[in-house]
């Protein structure tokens, strides 16, 4: 799985603190951190309560910029921000998000193409959140369409089915998994798919038991990426303990060793 | 409609390996061979790229083989039990890449020859050629304890490719190679997770994982060939995925193998039907090594010089213009 470490986010208050003190000591000390625990790439998201979020990104992306050549997903809905990011992060970055209705698509995957970046769209437009499966596979289907017509190969994309929280509406990872099944046949090569994965369990009790059961089920669905907490060590090793039982990594005696070699 | 010739992406390649030394090198060798670096499945050279050809070691015996087909015998015999003048025939006379030499005399059942003794083969046969050196053990764990650490040492600085580390018994040759600057082969029985295994316990020694090359425990044609194809197949794929714990280049050790079989064995008068003996015997060398070429393997061990010169000529054509 495509690992990418949730952590560098202005939500959190040490990252919070450390945008507005201006501290990059604290922010690549946790990207260093999540690099070790197994990430394949950092989000990078300023937070809703940055003064300036056009600075505060091009500040966060210099500072990981400083310590590590691994992708970014740079996490913002401005597109100006995004910009920004994209420019001081350099080519393989990955646009965390847009959205699925056409004014969002006209701005981002041409940036997508522009930057040679991957593009995470939500199954969301205009008229919110769908209510099932199928309504997320029509915006997906939109999206697959946009991308190809601007020349952005399906490769470059990854759907996002949009998981909410499991005490909010009970019935959505269900819709979510089916999503990620029938996005597979959208196209020839098909996009990718990716989660973010904590949302699941968002103001719930034992949020990491259901964190890592879903990213389980999650994965048996053929999800290939997840915007994850990788310091949560039990949590990779169920994700690796799935890669081997779905033959997606050859099977060793001391296969969580090998996979974090 | 225009043929498009479907192209696959891969994420990773075959780790590239050196073996041999020159004397820029702290060596003695006049050549040395690089293999693997490959980055598609073997000779897609439409998809990825081969940089380095597939390269022929023939193996030698420290001592003359207690019963060998007559082809091989007529080939073989005049230098067999003679490991520096056989190594010579090979370079000299067949262009051998590299030497196998193989301590089957070793082996307490096959003369049990001690440590000094196979010290004095690698001396000699590090003399008599400039070519790199795979030196092998007997195969019997205890006993390669005991003189892979005197056959190493005697080749320090040589770069040499030492076997094999096995899931069983793997310290000693390891921390040998480790010590004597040399390269290692780590061996399964045709099991893709054991091979996983014991190249995780090679590097948990702190060898490092350029430094090693795999090899399955082959079977010849008719003998489980297939089987060890498709694991071939299978470590390359896990390769080209990236997976670091596979990414070595591989080893098949086919004339062995392929002269145990009944079919290469048999003289053509116990079985007429079957035809000339020299020409299946042969067949059945060539048509192993070249099955384990196509399914990735980057150094073939053989035997019959007839069956060397087709396969280099396979290795020709299927190279092509980057031969």
């Amino acid at each position: 799985m495509f690992s990418i470490g949730e952590r560098i986010n202005g939500m959190f208050k040490s990252v919070k603190d450390a945008i507005q003190t201006k501290n990059p000591e604290a922010i690549q000390a946790l990207a260093k951190k999540q690099l070790e625990a197994g990430a394949n790439c950092l989000d990078v998201n300023v937070g809703p309560a940055a003064a300036d979020p056009l600075e505060a990104m091009g500040w966060l992306v210099k500072a990981i910029r400083e310590v590590t050549d691994a992708p970014l997903a740079i996490d913002t809905t401005k597109p100006d921000v995004m910009r920004k990011g994209l420019e001081l992060a350099g080519p393989g970055s990955i646009i965390n998000s847009t959205k699925g209705q056409q004014d969002q698509l006209d701005i981002f995957v041409p940036l997508a193409v522009e930057y040679d970046a991957t593009l995470i769209a939500l199954t969301i437009d205009e008229n919110g959140i769908p209510r099932d499966a199928n309504g997320r596979a029509e915006i997906a289907l939109r999206v697959v369409a946009a991308a190809m017509e601007k020349g952005l190969e399906p490769q470059r994309l990854m759907i996002d089915a949009v998981i909410l929280p499991v005490n909010v509406t009970q019935p959505t990872p269900g819709h979510v998994l089916e999503t990620i099944r029938n996005v597979k046949v959208l196209s020839d090569p098909p996009p990718k798919t990716v989660l973010g994965l904590s949302n699941v369990s968002q103001s719930t009790q034992l949020r990491e038991l259901l964190n890592r059961t879903y990213l389980v089920m999650a994965l048996a669905a053929g999800l290939d990426a997840a915007i994850v907490d990788v310091l949560d060590t039990e949590l990779m090793d169920a994700m690796i303990a799935s890669e081997v039982l779905l033959n997606r990594a050859v099977y060793a005696d001391d296969f969580l060793k090998a996979y974090r070699a | 409609m225009p043929f498009e010739m479907p192209v696959e992406k891969w994420a990773a390649a075959v780790n590239e390996v050196t073996i041999g030394a020159t004397s820029a090198e702290g060596g003695t060798r006049t050549s040395v061979v690089k293999i693997g670096g490959d980055t598609s499945l073997p000779f897609l050279h439409f998809e990825g790229k081969t940089p380095n050809r597939p390269v022929i070691a023939m193996e030698v015996l420290d001592s003359k083989p207690e019963s060998w087909a007559a082809p091989l015998e007529q080939a073989l015999g005049d230098v067999a039990g003679d490991p520096a003048a056989w190594a010579k025939k090979c370079v000299d006379e067949f262009g051998a890449d590299m030497v196998c030499l193989r301590m089957a005399g070793a082996h307490p059942d096959q003369g049990d020859k001690s440590a000094e003794d196979c010290a004095q083969a690698v001396k000699s046969v590090l003399e008599a050629v400039g070519v790199p050196l795979i030196i092998w053990g007997c195969g019997q764990a205890e006993k390669d304890n005991e003189i892979m650490p005197r056959c190493s040492e005697v080749a320090a600085g040589e770069n040499c490719l030492l076997g094999a580390a096995t899931q069983e018994n793997y310290k000693t040759i390891t921390a040998a190679c480790m010590a004597d600057g040399h390269k290692l082969i780590t061996e399964a029985p045709i099991d893709i997770n054991i091979q996983k295994q014991v190249n995780i316990l090679v590097s948990d020694m702190g060898l490092d994982l350029s430094r090693i090359v795999m090899f399955q425990a082959t079977g010849g044609l008719g003998y489980g060939m297939e089987y060890a194809y498709s694991i071939m197949e299978r470590t390359r794929l896990a390769a080209l995925s990236g997976d670091r714990m596979l990414s070595m280049p591989m080893l098949a050790v086919v004339g062995p193998e392929a002269w145990k079989a009944k079919e290469a064995r048999t003289d053509a008068e116990t079985a007429p039907e079957w035809g000339a003996a020299m020409e299946r015997g042969v067949s059945w060398e060539t048509t192993t090594a070249t099955c384990f070429l196509h399914g990735g393997t980057n150094v073939l061990v053989m035997w019959h010089p007839q069956a060397v010169s087709l396969l280099r000529k396979m290795i020709d054509s299927l190279m092509g213009e980057e031969a």
